[in-house]
């Protein structure tokens, strides 16, 4: 390394991969053992995988026969060919557009929503929250409009699992609010309501409210006002998210400095402009990390819904998983890799997503400012 | 509702043996308290004599628990609306700014005009920019409160304030959380605003602006008020002892 002799304006550092390895990996023995450790640990497991997944791993086939040698590597000829089970569940070949159209608007919608400069996102959020889950529903459900009936037992795979985690995330958010704001209620009745609720679901695991939400409340019921067993799991999978949110969120409006109330109550602005203007929009970006963190296991908590019957994704493969068409050594762990890889995609975009976001919405904390 | 109701000639403000505690402590013991339309005061005294619980007082953001306020000539009780009604012709700056961090200084002035005003945008940022311009930070409009310095997030504070054309302006220790070499312009502009005819109540230590501005003064210690008097008889010849005993530890230095 070459440095001049002349005073930098800079603290003295070394450029280039050797100094920053040096300095990052190697600074000191204890530091070594570990670098040196942790490369010994990657190494007697990645290659192994990427072997595994990729080089030994059969790509096509149109029966188990090909997976069938031993060493084989995953077998994804048995993904390929159980595919569009795996996407639709049992939703009849025929009317699967219907699907693909829900799957498309939603993703035009979310990317819509989700990219900052597009134009009428109060319009499109309005059409996304309100029409759009009506549509859905009459697109999936059928029965209207000349669309054949397909009861909601046939839906399944990535689409099952994406209705339940979307309609998890866009009901547990408002609802968590409400929840949050009752429980920091000056009216005692409103408060110990939510304090109630929200401590009566923390403390029972969601397969629980599950099984209650399928197996209970049609004891309950009078005979013919039984919900439909799906919207049973929904709304017990959004009340369950709503409860963990409620803390999320109050924790946000903990956060807020007194003195934002009080410049909020000075303008006459009143309660709910004041939490809706001036409290949330600071309550909420300050948690959004914890938010996302609670919609990220809300997404991986639906996979639940296949312990009460249903099948989604997690629960699709691994009824094809038991299938013996497809039984070889290799399906279910082909099958397991699988789940896992899309259920990672969809949590880790999110996770970017509100990384990105967090360091680009505007204000931020005093002196944090964009400039 | 009673007999003094006529606006004409009612107070702006009337505090009647107001009385307020925190806990077991009594921060305010049976304050009586007018202030007529125009009036431009300044409270001051030791720290924990209950000024600002005082001001606070009016519009509410504390609880009075015995005795009567009447602001504008309507009682504060527990009717929730007539108080946001109150606060909404009360001006407040507070110690801290409080601006609103995740909204430009623009934004914060135009929120409540537009909410609760129902101002159409145009012309409430038509009326910021004119308020923001008479604090002289119209430049900054476009900028967030935390790029901005202290005086001049204060300075925004009024400005945001002053957008409710509020027919009184409560200022709690407005100068108090800021640089020295920023208590000069902010003071500036609350003379400008006192000689613009503005009903004022200002907490403040700054004797010098309290000279200048206010028609009189209050000495507040212990949750009493102790001497109420213009200006040149309450610096020149106060009554009282302890208002002298602060008066002399004020202006020492």
């Amino acid at each position: 390394m070459a440095r001049t002799s002349t005073v930098s304006a800079k603290p003295p550092r070394g450029a280039g991969p050797i100094a920053w390895m040096r300095d990052n990996l190697f600074s000191s023995p204890f530091n070594t053992a570990l670098t040196l450790a942790a490369l010994g640990l990657l190494w007697i497991t990645v290659p192994p995988f990427i072997n595994w997944a990729f080089i030994n791993a059969v790509w096509s086939g149109e029966t188990r026969d090909v997976c069938m040698a031993p060493e084989t590597g995953a077998c994804w000829a048995y993904i390929a060919a159980r595919f569009d089970q795996i996407v639709y569940g049992f939703y009849e070949k025929a009317e699967r557009w219907r699907a693909d159209a829900v799957f498309i608007i939603g993703a035009i919608g979310i990317f819509w929503l989700a990219t900052p400069g597009l134009r009428a996102k109060r319009a499109i959020g309005a059409f996304m929250l309100i029409a759009y889950p009506v549509i859905s529903y009459v697109l999936l459900s059928g029965g209207l409009f000349g669309l054949d009936v397909v009861p909601s037992a046939k839906w399944g795979g990535l689409l099952l699992t994406l209705i339940v985690a979307v309609t998890g995330i866009v009901a547990s958010l408002p609802l968590g609010i409400l929840l949050a704001l009752g429980r920091r209620s000056k009216l005692p009745v409103v408060r110990i309501l939510c304090i109630g609720f929200i401590e009566f679901v923390r403390g029972v695991p969601l397969i629980t409210i599950l099984f209650m939400a399928s197996n209970l409340l049609p004891l309950f019921l009078p005979e013919g006002l039984v919900f439909d067993k799906l919207l049973r799991a929904l709304v017990a999978v959004a009340l369950f998210s709503a409860a963990y949110m409620a803390e999320v969120v109050r924790g946000g409006l903990q956060a807020v400095p007194q003195g934002q109330y009080e410049a909020a109550a000075s303008l006459g602005l009143g309660y709910w402009r004041m939490m809706g203007l001036i409290i949330l929009p600071q309550a909420l970006k300050t948690v959004m990390p914890s938010i996302v963190n609670t919609f990220i296991g809300l997404f991986k908590d639906t996979s639940l819904v296949s312990i009460i019957g249903f099948s989604d994704l997690l629960g699709i493969i691994q009824k094809g998983n038991a299938d013996p068409e497809w039984s070889t050594p290799v399906t279910a762990t082909t099958g397991y890799l699988f789940a896992a890889a899309i259920f990672w995609a969809f949590c880790f975009s999110m996770s970017r997503y509100s990384a990105w976001l967090e360091r680009n919405v505007a204000g931020g904390k005093a002196g944090a400012g964009k400039t | 509702m009673t007999a003094n109701a006529d606006p004409a000639t009612a107070p702006l403000i009337e505090l009647s043996h107001v009385s307020k505690w925190f806990g077991n402590f009594q921060a305010l013991k049976d304050v009586s308290l007018t202030v007529q339309t125009g009036e431009r005061i300044v409270i001051c005294g030791p720290s924990g004599s209950g000024k600002s619980t005082l001001i606070r007082c009016i519009n509410r953001l504390e609880e009075h628990q015995a005795g009567t306020i009447r602001v504008n000539g309507v009682e504060l009780t527990h009717n929730l609306k007539r108080i946001d009604e109150v606060r909404r012709d009360v001006g407040m700056v507070f110690q801290q700014f409080n601006l609103f961090p995740h909204l430009t200084v623009l934004e914060n002035c135009t929120l409540a005009p537009i909410w609760v005003r129902k101002m159409p945008k145009a012309a409430a940022e038509k009326a910021a920019m004119e308020y923001l311009d008479r604090v002289h930070i119209a430049d900054q409009a476009k900028k967030y409160p935390g790029q901005l310095s202290g005086g001049q997030q204060q300075r925004a504070a009024i400005a945001r304030s002053l957008c409710m054309t509020p027919k009184i302006m409560l200022f709690d220790e407005p100068t108090s959380a800021l640089d020295p070499e920023m208590i000069a312009e902010v003071l500036e502009v609350m003379v400008d605003l006192a000689e613009g005819g503005m009903t004022m109540i200002c907490v403040t230590h700054e004797m010098a602006f309290a000279r200048k501005v206010a028609d009189c003064i209050i000495f507040m210690a212990d949750g009493e008020i102790v001497e109420r008097a213009p200006p040149s008889a309450f610096f020149e010849n106060p009554r009282e002892e302890r208002t002298k005993k602060f008066l002399s530890q004020i202006l020492e230095h």
